[in-house]
């Protein structure tokens, strides 16, 4: 798409990288400065000015906050969905590989997929109390399932002769599942691990809400009870932005193990 | 084979809730924080008996169906107009890669400023997290068509509101059921998180209130339900997007885009 | 070298039975290219996967090397007809080579050594570093025919390898095959629907009926060591033979087994 293919002119490039960039800043320029013209001199506690919110920033998210409440709650991310992709990767190999064990398992699988996350809260806190352990325990509890489930759909369908390829080369055991039953599945464990990545930030999120001393979702939900709204409205932007540079973390994984699929489709759709 | 499987599926679940009621009658786990299936049943069969527990259901999904629907109608539309009008999807694409991440749990806090404990409160949080969902799977969807119908309708004079019912539409419709399928699963889970994190009246602060009142079999049984709940959604969604599909059966897995 | 003796197959499945193999006598010596050609459906498949040990018989038994096959053995490769779903996606072309090496033990030198060795053998000594489905059809069959190759297999099992590649690659890949295998005395069972085909390659033809299959006959195939796409297509001898594997297979389709099976002599010149 960038860059001009030889023998096209070079104001044309130019031209076609300049549009492009009007593109994407365009509307996200229009869309602030609307916000930024509309609640310029508001009065409505709620809706404070955008220029306000903006200069509260530095002020509230001063260094100790970032070690104090940003850095707590990435971090009890980082554990408890790290936790769930190592433990959801592994049962699924394991529940995946095995007919039978998947069918005994499914139904009770299916339906613990389907609980909603949100509600492991209360019943973590009765086991493991109010502190760090129980929130990382209800990350990883409510991550784990998209991850399982997708591990175990992705095994089932590995490709008939690929399976019997690697059967006829002696390829088995732990070089059968590293190199061959992992990698076929990886377009669906991503899958798994995306969707295990917004309910991960959601419950980061309602874990603090609950009962904790730090972390974002105490703190902006400190903000509001104190009718702090200029800070809470820095909250809301900051956890926006985290969840933005989450999901641009996760694609720049995801492009760099997967490359090979998104070739692969590329190439089949020509 | 059908059988056999289902037979060994019931099975499990049978080991599951004999498990769950022989951990804590062994004393693996105390009982006081996770009553043995027996326990879990009873308190159950109690809460169905409760018209309370029915009114709080009747709440919850209120809420999830009113939610989804407005994320599902603003998705569609919004996904065809975005895709038929010239430029307007290579305008709108990095605001929409920027504003779909942001989780919606973030507008909590601003949902009880204005809403309180309302139903709205519910609406936002519900029709923000699974607008998204359907919103993309409808850009796949049309970015899907086939440019030689497309040009067959053109080149057979079709307006464009023609071409958006007979090319478009049909071709972006299973996709359109695949976003349903998700938005609606996500829905149910803000649903819950706003009930049980804002107070909003529904399954979610029912088990907010057992939590506080230390009425854990109550709060295991709503547990249950919730889960039965989001299964029943599942199942349901998943045999109407494959009727959707019935036509379309082309190899789209639902994987990372 | 590879001797299959009564075999039968027969798959079981929700309340159907299909005898897919009925009853199979034939042997491969060392060194021998055999074809296996019959009607579509006739089981081919099966039976290469009976001697690779990829599938139990139901009776009857295969030995190689005096051993018999009851799993996949050491010294057989496989080449399968889905190239594009036998190489994997995942693995550069280079990777795809030498997993089974990895797998056999072999030190990395030797290893990198072999597949060099094999690329260059196929005609494809540059394409290590590309990803099989970036290449044509042809090439990712020649990727799968290195992978064999640098396996050093005794024998080389082909399932129908070219019937997904167009005419002339095809053609390219028939003298490929043959050229391996004078230069490094494998021994090569190819199973193939194509009657030219065999009789091109093979040394010797073996006939299968259809469905529940049996031998319909073995045919030795006199034409020159030294064969082209050229001349030996249009040689009388090679119309002959064709015309004959022709007429069994159709005799074949008509199920009207006219001579018992096994015997070996050619038509009369």
């Amino acid at each position: 798409m960038t860059g001009a293919p030889p023998g096209r002119p070079k104001s044309s490039a130019w031209r076609h990288v300049v549009l492009r960039l009007v593109f994407v800043l365009a509307l996200p320029v229009v869309l602030v400065t609307v916000w930024w013209v509309a609640s310029d001199g508001s009065e409505d506690v709620y809706w404070p000015p955008l220029r306000t919110i903006v200069s509260a920033f530095p002020d509230v998210w001063t260094g100790e906050r970032w070690r104090g409440d940003v850095l707590p709650s990435v971090l009890r991310l980082a554990a408890g969905y790290g936790l769930a992709a190592v433990a959801g990767v592994a049962l699924g190999l394991l529940v995946g590989s095995h007919r039978r064990v998947r069918a005994v398992c499914e139904p009770v699988l299916e339906f613990l997929r389907a609980v909603p996350p949100p509600v492991l809260v209360p019943v973590i806190m009765l086991f493991a109390g109010i502190g760090d352990t129980m929130k990382i325990v209800v990350i990883a509890s409510g991550c784990v399932w998209p991850v399982l489930l997708n591990t175990v759909e992705g095994v089932r369908a590995l490709d008939p002769v690929a399976a019997e390829t690697a059967r006829s080369y002696g390829v088995t055991g732990v070089a059968r599942l590293k190199d061959v039953v992992l990698p076929s599945a990886g377009p669906q464990i991503f899958a798994g691990l995306r969707q295990a990545l917004s309910i991960g930030i959601i419950l980061m999120v309602i874990s603090e809400m609950f009962a904790a001393s730090n972390g974002l979702g105490f703190t902006i939900v400190q903000f509001q009870r104190g009718f702090a709204i200029p800070g809470m409205w820095t909250g809301i932007l900051l956890l926006g932005l985290l969840g933005f540079a989450l999901s641009v973390l996760f694609r720049l994984v995801e492009r760099r193990v997967l490359g090979w699929y998104h070739g692969l489709r590329a190439a089949t759709r020509r | 084979m059908r059988g056999v499987n289902a037979a060994l599926g019931a099975a499990g679940l049978a080991a599951f809730l004999a498990l769950g009621e022989a951990v804590p009658r062994l004393g693996l786990v105390e009982e006081d924080h996770f009553p043995p299936t027996s326990r879990i049943a009873d308190a159950l069969g109690t809460e169905l008996a409760d018209g309370a527990f029915w009114a709080a259901l009747g709440d919850t999904l209120t809420g999830w169906a009113l939610g989804l629907a407005i994320a599902v109608g603003a998705g569609i539309v919004v996904g065809v107009v975005i895709s038929v009008v010239p430029y307007l999807r290579e305008a709108t694409a990095s605001t929409i890669e920027f504003l779909r991440p942001i989780p919606s749990v973030a507008l909590i806090p601003l949902a009880v400023l204005l809403y309180g404990t309302g139903l709205r409160s519910v609406l936002l949080l519900v029709v923000y997290a699974s607008f998204w969902q359907v919103l993309i799977q409808v850009l796949y969807g049309v970015q899907d068509v086939d440019p030689v119908a497309e040009e067959t309708a053109r080149s057979y004079g079709l307006g464009p509101w023609a071409r958006i019912r007979h090319v478009l539409w049909p071709t972006a419709l299973p996709y359109v059921m695949t976003g349903v399928r998700l938005a609606a699963a996500v829905a149910l889970i803000l649903a819950v998180t706003a009930e049980l994190v804002i107070g909003v009246p529904g399954l979610g602060a029912r088990i907010a209130v057992a939590q506080t009142s230390q009425a854990v079999p109550e709060m295991y049984a709503l547990i249950v339900v919730a889960g039965l709940l989001g299964l029943l959604i599942n199942v349901g969604a998943r045999s109407v997007e494959r009727r959707a599909l019935a036509w379309h059966q082309s190899v789209r897995g639902e994987v990372a885009a | 070298m590879l001797d299959v003796r009564g075999l039968r197959k027969v798959y079981e499945g929700s309340g159907r039975r299909t005898e897919a193999v009925r009853d199979l006598t034939f042997t491969v010596g060392a060194g021998e290219l055999v074809c296996l050609v019959g009607p579509s459906g006739c089981g081919k498949t099966t039976l290469l996967k009976c001697v690779g040990g990829l599938l139990a018989p139901t009776a009857g038994e295969v030995t190689l090397a005096g051993r018999k096959v009851d799993g996949p053995p050491p010294g057989t490769a496989f080449v399968f007809q889905e190239y594009g779903r036998s190489l994997f996606p995942w693995m550069r072309v280079g990777a795809n080579v030498e997993l089974p090496l990895k797998q056999k033990g072999l030190g990395t030198s030797r290893r990198r050594e072999l597949v060099a060795d094999a690329l260059e053998s196929v005609g494809l000594a540059d394409a290590a570093g590309a990803y099989p489905w970036q290449l044509s059809g042809g090439m990712q069959q020649r990727v799968a025919i290195a992978r064999a190759l640098a396996y050093e297999p005794d024998v080389l099992l082909m399932d129908e390898p070219f019937a997904a590649v167009d005419a002339q690659t095809r053609a390219d890949l028939e003298d490929l095959v043959r050229g391996l295998w004078r230069e490094r005395g494998i021994t090569v069972l190819f199973v193939t629907h194509d009657i030219d085909e065999a009789v091109y390659l093979g040394e010797r033809v073996i006939v299968l009926s259809s469905s529940p299959t049996v031998v319909q006959e073995q045919l030795e195939v006199d034409l020159p060591l030294e064969r082209d796409q050229l001349s030996t297509r249009v040689a009388p001898r090679f119309a002959e033979l064709r015309t004959h594997v022709y007429e069994r297979i159709q005799a074949a389709k008509r199920g009207a087994a006219t001579r018992p099976a096994g015997t070996d002599a050619p038509p009369p010149r």
